[in-house]
């Protein structure tokens, strides 16, 4: 099998995929939802927008231990920089997956609200009550969100120059159901 | 026979006396609290009130004669953040306007065994009355009386929470009370 036509595992497709769709839906919502009036919608928003950062959290774990544990296929021919680009993009990715959620769990304990996964299973609050340190917290999780809007945009621009420009099969290998 | 042999006893004796007579009726505002627990989407959200005033007359020995009447500053409300503090104290929950205070008035306190109590009256809020019981335990500690209890408030019975927030999927109807009460005794043995 050439280099070319070489595709991502199974498991890597889908964690990618499930993943990507995860921060589309809750990255807009928290955006949405934090400058509303206080009401139901607005506390089942913020409830919905947690269980979605849990979920990325919990898929984060066994998606890191299979990318150490399966190599992705090789590069395809580019510019060493553009290579140095991707793999750093990719690293920070994955350091964000792992870090937005933190943050907002975080920030969640410090403003005095437990994270109840889907409303039945009480997560531990990783800090206690401290108003000041919430308000910090927020800042954090949103500089950390503003990077990771960069990063992703970064990510699929280069996706789509290889698939548009270059017309090789970065993208595609990557892509569910393609063969 | 010494002095020692009559006084000891004769102590003793006006000692369980008086404890038996002993009434708690001085509230120590300071030592007491009035908590409460909401459920939104799940999650507990702790509260409480800063101010209230109550007023007990509770003899052990005699709860059946016991009675209370607490009364609440609604305005005094910490619901868990200042967006919710903000937010309960207006029309469509407590509308402390109109009503500034709940006030829970005894009609009954039963026996349940050992420290085991059982108050029983009435509460209002918001125009609206209702029975509560609320179970409680009594304990001394040193001279103060020490009372602890609770009891789950149904918002809606009080339309605690109209308009859109009528939805209890998202702010639960059930409200955990607790109480923590300490009272002094009378100044004097009554009786």
């Amino acid at each position: 099998m050439s280099p070319s036509n070489q595709r991502y595992t199974g498991p890597a497709i889908s964690a990618h995929w499930i993943i990507a769709l995860l921060i589309i839906v809750a990255w807009p919502l928290g955006v949405y939802m934090h400058d509303l009036p206080l009401s139901p919608d607005k506390l089942k928003l913020y409830s919905y927008h947690k269980w979605i950062g849990i979920t990325v959290l919990l898929l984060f774990v066994p998606r890191i231990l299979w990318r150490i544990t399966h190599r992705p296929p090789a590069a395809l021919p580019m510019p060493a920089w553009q290579h140095k680009i991707a793999e750093g993009t990719h690293h920070l990715l994955y350091l964000l997956m792992f870090l937005v959620p933190l943050s907002g769990w975080l920030m969640s304990s410090a403003k005095g609200f437990q994270t109840v996964y889907f409303g039945v299973l009480p997560l531990p609050d990783l800090l206690a009550k401290n108003p000041d340190l919430g308000d910090l917290l927020k800042e954090v999780h949103e500089a950390l969100n503003w990077a990771l809007f960069i990063l992703v945009g970064l990510h699929v621009a280069g996706a789509l120059k290889h698939h548009v420009i270059d017309r090789d099969s970065t993208l595609r290998r990557m892509l569910p159901f393609a063969k | 026979m010494n002095f020692r042999h009559i006084a000891l006893p004769a102590a003793a004796l006006l000692i369980s006396g008086a404890a038996q007579a002993v009434e708690f009726k001085h509230v120590d505002a300071a030592k007491s609290s009035l908590a409460f627990s909401s459920k939104q989407m799940g999650v507990p959200v702790p509260g409480s009130f800063k101010k209230f005033s109550t007023q007990i007359s509770f003899d052990p020995a005699k709860p059946t004669a016991a009675s209370t009447v607490l009364e609440i500053d609604l305005a005094s409300i910490d619901a868990g953040s200042k967006d919710a503090n903000d937010e309960v104290v207006g029309k469509q929950w407590f509308n402390v306007k109109a009503f500034p205070t709940a006030k829970f008035v005894s009609s009954g306190v039963k026996a349940l065994g050992g420290n085991r109590f059982e108050a029983i009256g009435k509460m209002t809020i918001k125009g609206q009355t209702r029975d509560i019981v609320a179970p409680f335990t009594f304990k001394q500690d040193g001279a103060n009386g020490v009372f602890d209890g609770g009891f789950v408030l149904k918002r809606m019975d009080y339309n605690i929470g109209e308009g859109p927030w009528a939805d209890v999927s998202a702010v639960a109807n059930e409200i955990e009370i607790k109480f923590h009460v300490v009272a002094a005794p009378a100044a004097a043995a009554k009786k």
